[in-house]
């Protein structure tokens, strides 16, 4: 049977993997599937701790997941507006290329 | 049974994740993103949430990923060229990334119910949709409209910024 630190691993792991997507891609909108995956990670270990530590009920932590509904509802929101900006941005630069963005570097 | 189906989907998962991160092209990279999104539906699955499953699979994997794979094309980007590679950044990047995931072995070692296996539910066969439900609707009332405002200035805000003139 998996355990609680199994899901927390593959958690863990996945963030690591976006948090990888962030530093190390300098394509923007891949920068962007990065962060979505580290929201996901996120989710995974929220549910997991929602069905490891049932409330006194014998039921799992449905406050978790409604948790984990918001966040995606948000998320969805954060796309749709980063994906406007990313829009915008390419139609000011011709690019998506994070070095050729340094306009605001000092 | 149950340790083989979750080995097979958060293998998937982790599998499709370094696709996203290592795929030269933006489109593979996407639909990379749409089956690791799947894969981790079926991880919510195996801790029975359903409805959070359902709508991880409806949401992401449909209604985002479909919104990411539209830019993409839109903006019509080829595979990127390749450019140096900057080793101070990518060894960087990696101290970050070993680091975050020595404290993160640190504090689930430490954790004192951490190898406890799944406890067995009082009502396995419960409506899932149903309690999500009870309790978005009951405890949590206000927050939820107060997502759909946010939807809404969110819709506004997009319209607003993909106008063509941008002053």
């Amino acid at each position: 049977m998996p355990t609680l630190a199994h899901y927390l691993l593959v958690s863990g792991g996945l963030f690591s993997i976006g948090l990888a997507g962030v530093l190390l891609r300098r394509n923007i909108l891949i920068i962007f599937m990065g962060l979505e995956l580290m929201l996901n990670a996120a989710n995974l270990s929220l549910v997991a701790f929602s069905r490891f530590h049932p409330g006194h009920d014998g039921l799992p932590g449905y406050n978790a997941q409604v948790l984990v509904f918001f966040i995606i509802t948000v998320a969805a929101a954060e796309v749709a507006v980063g994906l406007a900006i990313i829009v915008a941005l390419f139609r000011a630069k011709q690019t998506t290329h994070v070095e050729d963005l340094d306009t605001l570097k000092f | 049974m149950q340790l083989a189906l979750f080995w097979l989907f958060s293998i998937f998962t982790l599998l499709f994740g370094l696709g996203v991160v290592f795929f030269r092209s933006p489109v593979s990279s996407a639909m990379s993103l749409v089956m690791s999104f799947v894969g981790l539906a079926s991880l919510f699955v195996t801790l029975d949430a359903f409805f959070i499953g359902v709508v991880q699979v409806l949401v992401y994997a449909g209604a985002v990923m479909v919104l990411f794979l539209f830019i993409i094309m839109l903006l019509d980007l080829r595979t990127e060229e390749r450019r140096p590679v900057k080793l101070a950044a990518w060894a960087g990047g990696g101290i970050v990334i070993g680091g975050f995931i020595a404290a993160l072995l640190r504090v689930v070692v430490s954790l004192p119910d951490a190898w406890q296996t799944k406890p067995v539910l009082a009502n396995p066969g419960l409506n899932d949709v149903a309690q999500v439900g009870f309790a978005l609707f009951r405890n949590f009332n206000l927050p939820f409209q107060i997502i759909g405002v946010l939807l809404l200035v969110a819709t506004i805000g997009v319209v607003v910024l993909s106008r063509r003139e941008l002053k």
